[in-house]
């Protein structure tokens, strides 16, 4: 019916809540088909966002367009666009079917039962969730909890499906295994997910574009290796991964070197051929993480900074120890200049 | 390892028995209560409604099932008491939801205890006097003379069924408040924005979500106006004029005017069976609906 390639879109959307700017002239447009995060700490308005995307904020001025056309001021009710909650807000007083079904059973005509029990039983099957029905929801652990309100959402085919930090209440090992399996759920069935969250790994790893926000304001948005890469400026280079800044002559520009791409050996002469940098440093600090070795070193001219040595590399370069004088070094390519803001 | 030698064992034999005695002695109030306040009146008065009325007033030792056989003499006040007890319990919750609702989802918490304190304040005056002041409002030179004002003549309200409910919604309102206020207060209101998002209009979610999980607090409040209200006799006496007449209302008549103990006791037994049976299925019904305690706690 419309020509319009985005499913959501923000036209210049600004939110106050009394003297505060939550969101500030936001344009974001989320691509059919795409899995979308926007990732920022807490209070940069990426939340304010997703609620006004879900109908539960109006902008204050702007408007916004679900499949091309004008939702601005429709309540959350007559949106096509359904939403995982952080806690999940299952209704403790439904079974988990009744809890799956209920957006079916809020349209009219009504489906006929028939209908609507074999959607519930294809949406649990989905999240893997066969024959749960029948249970209530607190005798689910949290990671079921997570796929009921899954199910529950996605049973609308809705145009994109919102998911509020959903994967904070987890423990770390499930919170691996649900990104996953939340990939593997927005390939299957093709809705757009749109993700909100405050952890940049989740949102590296599980995204095709990750929008970056600050202020209430977006910094960047691209694809996840994109940021990695090409950060436009300091906030983004820290917030996307780790990296290390080293202050200029100028205070408006920053270096940034991420620690993956600096290399160490027991003296400058070990170093590989074709650095820009070689720099003798002091060992301060060792963390083994297993699949690497977190370094803490210090050169005279540059001051501390850090540098990931994975397993490979020791095994060639040497393991050290705190006081030892080793070297470290990097390519002209590791180098990016970068605004100070 | 210490503990296995003989002297600490024998300190961990205090320790278990004090808390047993102290348990004793602190239930003890709530047992004694309950037997000599309770048990004890309630077995007399059941075996004063098999008794006789003694020639000058008051009991005589038989046993007779006349005073059963004679409740139907009554049957008005019991079909009142049956009647506009639980329409007024009713009517009660149906006016107490939407201030509770008010207070706990609308106000600012700031406000709130104060409101909260605004619907208790009627509990600062004397019962007597505000149902006085409520006669005064719906007897003749009240409500019906200010609406004869206006063209509608011929109004009575005062020692009319409508009056004992209108005194009933008033009086009881302040007990009905606070349990639904609580049961709102605890429901999780981002429930309420699931059930927007899955399409629901608010008054769809208001009877799927809101209404569902605020029953424990109606079950309750309801419950409490509902006792109270079955055994009223203040409000019939003043609002319902002898013309409304409640269960207390007779009771009244038969052990202070009629002196006829044994049938006034009959007249009790009957009213407390009543309120059993009635106040069991009640929350049989409220139990099979709300299976949301257990979810509260996680």
């Amino acid at each position: 019916m419309n020509e319009s390639p985005y499913v959501i879109e923000f036209r210049t959307v600004t939110k106050r809540f009394g003297d505060v700017v939550a969101v500030a002239d936001n344009d974001l447009a989320v691509k059919a088909g795409e899995f979308l995060s926007i990732l920022g700490p807490s209070g940069c308005g990426k939340t304010t966002s997703l609620r006004m995307m879900a109908g539960f904020e109006q902008p204050t001025t702007g408007e916004v367009f679900i499949r091309g056309e004008n939702v601005t001021g429709v309540p959350a009710y007559r949106r096509p666009v359904n939403m995982v909650f952080q806690h999940y807000a299952l209704f403790p007083h439904l079974s988990v079917a009744d809890n799956v079904s209920y957006g079916l059973r809020q349209r009219s005509p009504k489906p006929a039962k028939a209908e609507i029990d074999r959607a519930v039983d294809e949406a649990l099957a989905m999240v893997r969730l066969d024959g749960f029905g029948k249970r209530r929801s607190y005798e689910l652990s949290g990671g079921q909890q997570q796929r009921v309100a899954l199910a529950r959402a996605l049973i609308n085919r809705p145009a994109v499906l919102l998911l509020d930090e959903p994967l904070a209440a987890l423990d770390r090992k499930l919170r691996r295994d649900m990104q996953i399996e939340l990939q593997n759920l927005q390939r299957d069935v093709g809705i757009t997910f749109l993700l909100v969250t405050h952890d940049q790994e989740e949102a590296l790893s599980m995204s095709d574009r990750v929008c970056v926000m600050r202020d209430g304001r977006i910094v960047q948005t691209g694809s996840p290796r994109e940021l990695y890469d090409q950060p436009v400026n300091r906030y983004v280079a820290d917030f996307v991964g780790k990296t290390n800044f080293f202050e200029g002559p100028s205070s408006t520009e920053v270096l940034s070197v991420r620690p993956e791409q600096i290399e160490i050996a027991a003296s400058v002469n070990a170093l590989p051929e074709g650095l820009s940098a070689r720099l003798p440093v002091k060992v301060l600090n060792r963390i083994f993480l297993g699949e690497h070795t977190e370094y803490v070193v210090a050169s005279e001219a540059l001051g501390a900074f850090m540098v990931m040595a994975p397993r490979k590399s020791e095994r060639d370069a040497g393991v050290y120890d705190i006081g030892d004088m080793i070297a470290a070094g990097w390519r002209a390519e590791a180098e990016r200049i970068l605004p100070n803001t | 390892m210490r503990g296995s030698s003989p002297r600490m064992m024998a300190l961990s034999m205090t320790k278990t028995t004090r808390p047993k005695l102290v348990t004793a002695l602190l239930l003890a109030p709530a047992a004694l209560f309950f037997v000599f306040l309770l048990l004890v009146p309630l077995t007399v008065v059941l075996i004063f409604s098999f008794g006789e009325r003694a020639p000058a007033g008051g009991y005589l030792p038989a046993f007779t099932l006349q005073n059963y056989m004679d409740l139907p003499a009554r049957g008005k006040a019991f079909f009142n008491t049956l009647t506009l007890a639980p329409l007024g319990t009713l009517l009660t919750a149906i006016f107490a939801f939407p201030m509770a609702y008010f207070l706990a989802v609308k106000v600012s918490p700031r406000w709130r205890v104060a409101m909260l304190i605004l619907v208790m304040a009627p509990f600062w005056t004397s019962q007597l006097l505000r149902y006085y002041a409520w006669m005064i409002i719906l007897g003749n030179k009240g409500l019906p003379s200010w609406l004869a004002i206006v063209g509608i003549t011929d109004v009575r309200i005062i020692n009319t069924p409508w009056a004992v409910l209108i005194g009933a919604v008033y009086g009881f309102l302040p007990l009905m408040v606070p349990p639904i206020y609580v049961s709102l207060e605890k429901l999780d209101k981002r429930l309420l924005e699931a059930s927007a998002d899955l399409g629901a209009t608010p008054t769809r979610t208001f009877f799927q979500v809101t209404l569902p999980l605020a029953l424990p607090g109606v079950a309750t409040g309801s419950m409490l106006v509902f006792i109270l209200l079955m055994g009223d006799y203040i409000l019939p006496q003043f609002l319902g004029g002898g013309k409304v007449f409640f269960i207390g209302n007779a009771l009244v008549d038969l052990f202070l005017q009629s002196r006829n103990w044994p049938f006034g006791a009959a007249v009790s037994v009957a009213l407390v069976a009543i309120m059993f049976v009635t106040i069991y299925f009640y929350m049989r019904f409220v139990l099979s609906k709300t299976d949301t305690r257990r979810a509260a706690l996680v």
